[in-house]
């Protein structure tokens, strides 16, 4: 094959297998952001958080690094109901979400970052699970495990949130609270009980991707840094509330943004994060795939 | 712009700026003398050190204060500056005083430029984008070979520069310059139609521009301003310590306290972002003696959620009273 | 009062594929009060934002005193005289009274005498006395007092009262109604978008109404309200 040709075609595979990576990182901002309307900036910091428990505890106990985010997301499921109590109370009841509220999510993704350094140090961690150092062929192309598994993995619970959110009947309300509270509470659901444990369940996504990055890369406490302008423009570009869209402007971004570094070094990947925010922001802030307003 | 004020005091417009800049000076010339009697260039270092932060301060107050907009791209702005400054310097030659207003010129277009993309929808695009901004500015520096790239740039510095009695005291006196300027801009902004309309603006933007209000200019112009400023305080930064790098332009610091200055001393006032950053400025001068810069940053961090949620007003919130 | 001053022709404007409103013709003379009734989600508020420039872009044309007004923003509408209150009163809630009242005079009015016109403003409502109040210190009916100055304050050859009187009482019904006579006039024309049909009938010379997006019915109210279709389009949707 054409060797300008087949370094293209594993751009794009690789690059969906970031894709995977960053739909990890965003599902929980597309809940967070895209249905509750709470912009949670403090997102890709608390899944660095979670990255690092994760190689604390995947170290000691000799896990893998998969299995113990799964193991530690129901803590974080708790740390977001503690952080979205604390967010109503004093921010979204008295509606002072907009300066207050964001306030309040920067000084949180602060004190993680920071208590990050102070406990763990500025340094890098890492946790290579066995299989991180195999990679398949198929014919040209090269599917490294060490991307493939965490993108299975999160292509596999993302799909059961969208099918949990459209079957269930809580999944229902939660896809409905930002639309509509007031029917909510026509229904005789408490609209803050709802956001309270999509809140939950959007924090414990990030403890899962945190697991995902660990296997994919060393972390260090400000590896979050480098996701915000990613996750955000991938919730935009999927059109903020869809899953679907989600995953698909996910898929997308790694793939532009693989290629990118391929052809012209890996240095100039977070100006494409920011480059592509900023023309979905001016031409089609609906999202690529949300319908025109 | 004076002259359309609130209008208690309308008439006495004239005596209280008066007043304003009359005590704006008396504090500075009384600054540099107790700081030229102790003779010690620690002080004008720390001096330097709140200053920059009343200027940074100031300038997030204008858009986020006022008009209620959150930018969170501080030290992106300031970084701006710095490296504007740098890059003047190598290409012409020119050094710290034409730095700044090149800094204010450039930081202000790039403010421009961020709220002219996100501000004509929900204002919380405009500081995502923000957010992302200081990373990839970050990023550029970083693979700008011209100002140093990652490993920085250094700048010479004469050791004698008179009238003043070290390069200390004339950076110090430089900055209060620039603090005095910035506060004084910002106060006028305050007492002008143009602060008036972005309080219109935080309060319900539908509203203000249903009754006239021209919200899409007032926001532009603001961070425009904002970002101007941020430019301005970033500026002297290479001049100052005679060297920079990416890491110390775009340091956490600068954009932790650029929002928990205001937010703690009473965004929406002009003396409120002074009473911070004197306030926190102060503190963590005083405290990276005894405790880790990072513990130090940590504790900025709490005190940012905990003012916001317990004291939404801040500290100019306790002296007002309750209506 | 002959001239038309405000003309509205062929405006529609579509949400995705659910038509909001559909071909409406409307004139305003100057002066004119003209009733715009209609059940709910029969494209009111949609013509109000068509109108007022809230959305940017519809179907058809708006015109004030000739000069069509297509591309214009709100602000500059508001400036030529177009203005509007919101169903909800939405008051600067950290301004006093007085500043609501200022906030369009320094950016369309005389700046310098902003403070005298405001308290001018306020005096036509009869809120002169709570200047220095805060909007949440208002009761319900002088909060729609107070939106109604700040409506004045950009010296109106046109008024949209968007549901003026929603969950007032019965008397305070009648102040309002008393209060938009009283600024008609003195030259007003009044778009007075209501559900009670008492405060409607009792204030409009001339009827419009609206169904599923269209207009229905234009002329004087008994006859307006005679009409077949009129009562069949309320009858059938209660």
């Amino acid at each position: 094959m054409d060797p300008q040709l087949s370094l293209l075609l594993n751009g794009i595979v690789s690059g969906l297998l970031l894709g995977g990576l960053y739909a990890a990182a965003a599902a929980g901002l597309a809940i967070a952001f895209g249905m509750l309307d709470i912009v949670n900036i403090a997102h890709p910091a608390l899944m660095v958080a979670g990255a690092f428990l994760v190689v604390v505890i995947g170290t000691t106990l000799g896990l893998d690094p998969l299995l113990v985010s799964l193991l530690i997301a129901p803590l974080f499921y708790l740390v977001g109901v503690g952080i979205y109590t604390f967010y109503h109370h004093f921010f979204e009841r008295r509606g002072e979400e907009a300066l207050q509220g964001l306030a309040f999510f920067f000084g949180v993704m602060f004190i993680v970052e920071v208590g990050l350094v102070m406990a763990f140090g500025p340094e890098q961690r890492f946790l290579d699970p066995d299989y991180a150092f195999i990679t398949w062929r198929l014919g040209e192309i090269d599917l490294p495990l060490r991307m493939l598994v965490p993108a299975v993995l999160a292509m596999a619970v993302v799909g059961l949130l969208i099918l949990w959110l459209r079957r269930s009947f809580t999944g229902l309300a939660i896809a409905a609270v930002a639309q509509d509270a007031e029917a909510l509470r026509l229904m005789a659901v408490d609209p803050v009980k709802i956001k309270r444990l999509a809140f939950g369940i959007s924090v414990a996504l990030a403890a899962m991707a945190g697991g995902a990055l660990v296997v994919v890369q060393p972390v260090e406490p400000s590896s979050g840094q480098i996701f915000i302008g990613r996750v955000f423009a991938i919730c935009i570009m999927g059109g903020m509330a869809s899953l679907p869209g989600m995953v698909t402007a996910a898929l997308l971004f790694g793939v532009v943004e693989n290629v990118t570094a391929t052809f012209y070094g890996p240095s100039w990947s977070p100006a494409v994060a920011f480059g592509w925010l900023l023309l979905v922001l001016a031409f089609r802030p609906q999202g690529l795939f949300g319908k025109a307003a | 712009m004076s002259a359309t004020t609130i209008p208690v005091t309308a008439e006495t417009a004239g005596p209280r700026n008066l007043a304003f800049w009359g005590g704006a000076i008396g504090i500075g010339v009384a600054l540099v003398v107790i700081l030229r009697l102790i003779g010690n260039d620690y002080g004008y270092f720390a001096g330097y050190f709140v200053l920059q932060y009343v200027v940074l301060a100031s300038a997030w107050n204008i858009l986020g204060g006022y008009a209620g907009y959150v930018n969170f791209g501080a030290a992106g702005f300031m970084a701006a500056g710095a490296y504007t400054a740098v890059a003047l310097r190598k290409a012409t030659g020119l050094d710290l005083i034409p730095g700044i207003v090149a800094a204010a010129f450039v930081s202000g277009l790039l403010g421009l430029g961020t709220g002219y993309l996100t501000l004509r929808l929900r204002g919380v695009f405009f500081s995502i984008a923000t957010l992302c901004l200081a990373v990839v500015l970050q990023t550029l520096i970083v693979n700008w070979d011209y100002v140093g790239g990652s490993r920085g740039a250094y700048i010479v510095n004469p050791l004698e520069i008179p009238p003043f009695a070290s390069w200390g005291e004339y950076m110090f006196i430089v900055m209060l310059v620039l603090a005095i300027l910035t506060v004084g801009i910002a106060r006028a902004v305050e007492h002008s139609r143009i602060g008036r309309g972005l309080q219109a603006i935080r309060d319900n933007e539908r509203a203000a521009e249903a009754v006239g209000v021209p919200t899409l200019r007032l926001k532009l112009i603001a961070t425009t301003l904002c970002g101007a400023l941020m430019g301005v305080a970033g500026a002297p930064l290479p001049y100052y310590s005679g060297y920079l790098n990416p890491d110390a332009a775009f340091s956490l610091s600068y954009a932790v306290n650029a929002i928990a200055m205001p937010l703690i001393g009473g965004a929406g006032t002009w003396a409120g972002p002074v009473i911070g950053a004197v306030l926190l400025g102060t503190l963590q001068q005083a405290a990276t003696v005894t405790i880790s810069s990072a513990l130090n940053l940590w504790i900025v961090g709490w005190m940012l959620v905990i003012f916001v949620a317990l004291a939404p007003r801040g500290i100019m919130g306790w002296f007002r009273k309750r209506r | 009062m002959s001239e038309v001053l405000l003309r509205a022709q062929g405006v529609g404007k579509r949400f995705g594929g659910f038509v909001a409103l559909q071909d409406v013709d409307i004139e305003l003379r100057a002066g004119e009060r003209l009733g715009l009734i209609g059940p709910n989600g029969s494209g009111k508020s949609t013509f109000v934002n068509c109108i007022s420039g809230d959305f940017a872009q519809h179907d058809g044309t708006v015109t004030l005193d000739g000069h069509a007004l297509a591309g214009l923003k709100p602000h500059r509408r508001a400036r030529l005289g177009l203005a509007r209150t919101f169903q909800l009163p939405q008051p600067f809630a950290s301004l006093s009274v007085l500043e609501n009242v200022r906030v369009p005079l320094l950016f369309s009015g005389d700046a310098a005498r902003a403070t005298q016109r405001g308290m001018e403003c306020l005096e036509q409502v009869e809120m002169a006395a709570k200047a220095a109040m805060l909007p949440r210190e208002l009761t319900q009916v002088e909060q729609r007092r107070l939106e109604l100055a700040r409506a004045l304050a950009l010296n109106p050859r046109v008024l949209i009262a968007d549901e003026a009187m929603a969950g007032l009482s019965n008397s305070e019904v009648d102040q309002i109604i008393e209060l938009l006579l009283r600024l008609n006039a003195a030259g007003t024309a009044v778009i007075m978008i209501e559900h009670i049909m008492r405060a409607v009938t009792a204030f409009a010379e001339r009827l419009v109404v609206f169904v599923a997006g269209r207009k229905i019915a234009d002329g004087e109210p008994r006859a307006v309200l005679g009409m077949q279709e009129v009562e069949d389009a309320y009858l059938g949707r209660q």
